[in-house]
C-alpha cells in the first residue's frame, strides 16, 4: 500500500468511473482481438521511467512508456526486459498484447515478465497486483491474469518490470539450406527461426560459449538480424511450428519460432475452436471485473488469433 | 467476522508437536452419514474415509495451524472421481478442500468448516513425456523428486524444487506455485506450468492454457497457479521440461560476518550475473545442518553461502570465478568448489535438510516466507537479529538469498510459558519490517490461513476487491476451500459457507 505516483491519479482521473474508454499505446497492435466499438474515449497511460534498479533487476515505468526507449536506458546498465521492441509500441501496450519478443526461447516469454500492475479497475479506482520484489506469491496471480487481457479488465498505467543482462556477445547467424535440428547443440540459441529452407539463429551469452556453438554450427553466414517476418502470427504448439512446412498451402511464406511455436506467415491463421468452458470462464472474468463493459470495449482476447 | 472465526484467526500459533492437545476434529456428525454414503456410492468404499483417525490426518498440513477440521476424505482415482466428488459436496452443501502431501507451511490444506476433503495422492502417475512439444502430463499427486527421476534418462528435469521435494506433489506446488532454490534463474511454478486440467466447483471439467505458444482468451492458466485450492481441483499438469544444463558448478562461500555473505549476494546480482541458485545460512543454522546431516559445512563461520552456477561450460567457468571474486573481495574466509557430483550433491543435502534439523534445536518452529528487495539483505538481516533478540527468541536464518526470499526460523519450546506470545509478536514485527522495506508477505509457501489476516497490511481494499474477483470468476459461491487467503472482510461468501458448517459443529 503505497501512496501513487501523481502521474497514476491523473490517468485514473481521466478514465474515470463510467463511460466507454480504450487506451491507446503505440498503436502497433491496435486491431489485435477487434476494433475499438464506435464512440469509445480515448485516453493514454502516462510515459517515462520511474526507477530503474540495475542491482534488483528490475524497472519501474509508466505504461506508455515506449520499449525501445526503455531499452535505451536498461542498455546502459547492460540490461533489458523480455518485452518485444516494435517501433512506436509502449510497455502497457506489449503487455496488454502479451506477445512475447522474437527471443522467447532465450529471454522467456512475456506472461512471466510483469511483476507488479498498477492499473484502474472499471469503477475508476487505482488497483495495486503483485509485489515490488522479484519473487511473490501474495494473494492470487492478477499479473498473469492481465498480461494479454488488451486493457479489457483494466486500464495499466505503472509496472513494474524484470528486467536481465543482455548476452555479453549477441550474433544472429543464417544456416542456408538446413532444417531447426542443425541448432539443437547449441546451448546458446535465444532465438531459432525457419522458413521452410534456411535456420536463422540468435547466439547470445559469454563470448567462449557464443565462439564455441558458432564451430558447432560450421558453415555459417553471419547477418545483421532475423529475416523480415510476414505479417500474421499464428500460434501453435511446438511441434506443429517444426513440421510448419507441410501445412504451407494455406500460411503462404512463414518464419516459424522453433521451440515456441508461434508461425509468423503472410496469410491469417484460420480461427481456432475454444473449448465451451474456457469461453465460460473468459465470459465470466470480463463480468466480474468490467460489469458495464466500458473498458476496450469491442475488443476480445479470445478472438486473439 | 464469526465469533469462531475470530478464534480460530487468534489460535493460528500452536504447538508443532502431536498429541500434546486434544485432536480438534469432533467426531463425524450424524449429518455426515448421507454425504458418506453418496460420496462411497459414487468413487467407492475403498476411495472414502470417514472414521476419526483419517479426519484428523487430513485436518492439518506441516504448518502451525492446529484449527483445520475435516470431514469425509476420499482418495479419488481419475478426474471423474474428482467430479463426482464435487458434485456430491455439493448437493450436500459442503465445500471441497483438496490436499497434496501435506507439506504446505501456511495452513493452505487445513480445511475449514467441515469440507470434504479431496486427498489427491493416488492420483500420482507421470501420463506421458512429449519430447516435441517440452512438456510431461502429470497427475497432481505425483511427488516433485519422483518426477524428476522419471525424467532423468530424456536429460531433461522439472526445474521448481521446494526444500520438500521429496515428499511434496506437482498438485500443491501449481496451487502455491512454489519456489526452490532453482527458481533464481529458472522461475517458480507459474513459469513451467504450460496447462492444467481443473475441476472447477459446479463439477465441470475444462483445461486453462494449452501447448500452444499464446493461447487465446485470458491467461486462465497463470491465474489458477498459486491459487491455494480455491479456484478448483488440479486433475492434470502440463509442465515444462528444463534441458538439463551441460555443466554445473556449486560453491560454498563461508563468512565471519553474515553482513559480508548479504553483501556478497547483492553485488553477485549488481554485477549482472544470475546464478541458478543463491542460498544463505547462518551460523546456528549451518551448525545445526552439520549435526544433522554432516554436509561437510564449517562450523565456525557466521554464515554460508551456497551458489550454484550453470550453463554452457565456459561461462560457467567465467561466472564462477567472477562469484569466487566478488566473495573474497567481501571478506570470505573460504571458497570452496565441489569436486564432484557426490560432494555437490552433499552441499545441497544440507541445505535441503535444514527444516528437518531445527528439531535438534528446539521442539518447535515458525517460519516465515517474506521477499524484501534483494539490495536490502544487510539491513534486513540485521533488523531481524535485532528484533528476535528484543523478543529473546532464537532464529536459524537459511534462505533464498538470490531473490531476497527470507525464511527465518523462529525456535523454540512452546511449553515455556509465554514463549507462543512472543513468537508470534516477533513473527508480526519480521512481516511488517519486510513489507516496510518495499517487501512480500511470502514468497513461496502462500497466504494459507496463518498469513490472511496480514493482506491488508500489503494490498488496499481495491487490490483485495480486485483479487476476489478473481476468485468469484472461477468460483462462484466460493466452495472451493473456502476461507483462505483473502481476510476475512474480502470473502463474505466465504464466511457464509463456512457459517453453514459451523452449525453443523465446526470447531467443537
Amino acid at each position: 500500500m503505497t501512496d501513487f505516483d501523481e502521474a497514476l491519479t491523473v490517468f485514473a482521473a481521466e478514465v474515470g468511473p463510467d463511460g466507454p474508454v480504450c487506451v491507446r499505446g503505440g498503436g502497433t497492435r491496435w486491431s489485435l482481438g477487434g476494433e475499438a466499438a464506435p464512440d469509445t474515449r480515448e485516453v493514454r497511460a502516462p510515459a517515462g521511467i520511474v526507477a530503474f534498479e540495475p542491482a534488483e533487476m528490475t524497472v519501474r515505468v509508466r505504461a506508455g512508456t515506449p520499449v525501445v526507449a526503455l531499452h535505451e536506458e536498461l542498455a546502459a546498465a547492460g540490461q533489458r526486459t523480455a518485452l518485444p521492441e516494435r517501433a512506436g509500441g509502449t510497455v502497457g501496450g506489449a503487455l496488454m498484447a502479451g506477445e512475447s519478443s522474437i527471443a522467447r526461447l532465450g529471454r522467456g516469454p512475456v506472461r512471466d515478465a510483469l511483476l507488479q500492475a498498477r492499473y484502474v479497475c472499471a469503477d475508476g479506482r487505482i488497483a495495486s497486483a503483485g509485489a515490488g520484489t522479484v519473487k511473490n506469491v501474495s494473494g492470487f496471480d492478477l499479473c498473469r491474469l492481465l498480461v494479454g487481457s488488451l486493457g479489457t479488465l483494466g486500464l495499466v498505467g505503472e509496472v513494474l518490470v524484470r528486467t536481465f543482462p543482455v548476452g555479453k556477445s549477441e550474433r544472429w547467424v543464417r544456416l542456408a539450406g538446413t532444417d531447426p535440428g542443425a541448432v539443437r547443440s547449441c546451448h546458446t540459441a535465444a532465438s531459432v527461426l525457419w522458413d521452410g529452407t534456411d535456420v536463422w539463429t540468435l547466439l547470445s551469452g559469454y563470448e567462449v560459449d557464443v565462439d564455441e556453438d558458432l564451430g558447432r554450427l560450421g558453415a555459417c553466414e553471419e547477418v545483421d538480424g532475423p529475416p523480415e517476418l510476414p505479417l500474421h502470427r499464428w500460434t501453435c504448439t511446438p511441434a506443429e511450428a517444426t513440421a510448419f512446412d507441410v501445412r504451407n498451402g494455406t500460411a503462404g511464406r512463414f518464419v516459424a519460432e522453433i521451440g515456441v511455436g508461434v508461425v509468423h506467415a503472410s496469410e491469417p491463421q484460420p480461427s481456432r475452436p475454444v473449448e465451451p468452458g474456457v469461453a465460460e470462464l473468459n465470459r465470466r472474468f470480463k463480468e466480474r471485473f468490467d460489469p458495464t463493459g466500458r473498458l476496450n470495449p469491442g475488443r476480445d482476447p479470445l478472438r486473439r488469433p | 467476522m464469526s465469533r469462531t472465526l475470530v478464534a480460530a484467526t487468534r489460535r493460528v500459533l500452536g504447538s508443532r508437536r502431536r498429541g500434546d492437545r486434544a485432536a480438534a476434529s469432533p467426531p463425524a456428525g450424524a449429518g455426515d452419514a448421507a454425504l458418506v454414503a453418496d460420496l462411497v456410492e459414487a468413487i467407492g468404499s475403498d476411495r472414502v474415509r470417514a472414521d476419526t483417525a483419517s479426519r484428523y490426518l487430513a485436518s492439518r498440513d506441516a504448518s502451525i495451524y492446529r484449527e483445520g477440521n475435516a470431514g469425509p476424505v476420499c482418495y479419488p482415482g481419475s478426474t471423474s472421481d474428482v467430479v463426482a466428488c464435487v458434485q456430491v459436496a455439493a448437493r450436500h452443501g459442503r465445500a471441497v478442500s483438496p490436499r497434496g502431501a501435506g507439506t504446505g507451511l501456511a495452513g493452505g490444506a487445513a480445511p475449514l468448516g467441515q469440507p470434504v476433503v479431496l486427498a489427491m495422492t493416488r492420483m500420482d502417475k507421470l501420463l506421458g513425456v512429449d519430447l516435441d512439444n517440452g512438456v510431461a502430463w502429470v497427475q497432481p499427486g505425483m511427488v516433485n523428486l519422483d518426477l524428476s527421476r522419471a525424467l532423468a534418462p530424456h536429460g531433461v528435469h522439472y526445474a521448481p524444487d521446494p526444500s520438500s521435494q521429496a515428499a511434496c506433489t506437482i498438485g500443491g506446488n501449481v496451487a502455491n506455485n512454489s519456489g526452490g532454490p532453482h527458481c533464481l534463474a529458472y522461475g517458480v511454478t507459474s513459469a513451467h506450468v504450460v496447462a492444467v486440467e481443473v475441476v472447477l466447483s459446479d463439477g465441470s471439467v475444462v483445461t486453462l492454457g494449452d501447448l500452444t505458444a499464446e493461447p487465446a482468451g485470458y491467461d486462465l492458466r497463470g491465474a489458477f497457479v498459486g491459487s491455494e485450492g480455491m479456484c478448483g481441483i488440479a486433475t492434470a499438469v502440463a509442465v515444462r521440461l528444463t534441458r538439463n544444463p551441460p555443466a554445473v558448478r556449486t560453491m560454498l562461500l563461508c563468512f565471519d560476518d553474515v553482513s559480508d555473505a548479504a553483501a556478497t549476494v547483492s553485488a553477485i546480482i549488481a554485477a549482472g550475473i544470475v546464478p541458478a541458485a543463491i542460498e544463505m545460512m547462518d551460523q546456528r543454522c549451518v551448525t545445526a545442518v552439520e549435526d544433522f546431516a554432516q554436509a561437510g559445512y564449517p562450523k565456525d563461520a557466521a554464515a554460508v553461502l551456497l551458489v550454484e552456477v550453470d550453463g554452457p561450460a565456459g561461462g560457467v567457468a567465467i561466472a564462477s570465478e567472477k562469484v569466487a571474486g566478488i566473495a573474497r573481495r567481501n571478506q570470505a574466509i573460504s571458497v570452496r568448489t565441489a569436486a564432484d557430483e557426490d560432494e555437490r550433491a552433499r552441499l545441497w543435502k544440507g541445505r535441503k535438510s535444514a527444516f528437518g534439523a531445527v528439531a535438534n534445536v528446539m521442539p518447535d518452529y515458525y517460519l516465515h516466507d517474506t521477499v524484501v528487495p534483494r539490495t536490502r539483505l544487510v539491513e534486513v538481516l540485521e533488523r531481524i537479529y535485532e528484533i528476535v533478540d528484543r523478543y529473546d527468541l532464537i532464529v536459524l536464518n537459511v534462505f533464498h538469498a538470490g531473490d531476497g526470499n527470507l525464511h527465518p526460523i523462529l525456535a523454540y519450546d512452546s511449553r515455556v510459558p509465554g514463549t507462543d506470545e512472543r513468537v508470534h509478536a516477533a513473527g508480526r514485527e519480521i512481516i511488517e519490517m519486510s513489507l516496510d522495506m518495499g517487501g512480500a508477505l511470502t514468497g513461496e509457501h502462500g497466504i494459507g490461513v496463518e498469513k490472511r489476516e496480514h493482506m491488508n497490511r500489503m494490498f488496499s481494499a481495491v487490490d483485495l476487491d480486485q483479487q476476489s474477483r478473481l476468485r468469484a470468476s472461477f468460483d462462484p459461491h466460493c466452495r472451493m476451500n473456502p476461507g483462505k487467503v483473502l481476510p476475512s472482510a474480502h470473502s463474505c461468501s466465504d464466511i457464509g459457507a463456512l457459517r453453514a458448517a459451523d452449525a453443523a459443529g465446526v470447531w467443537g
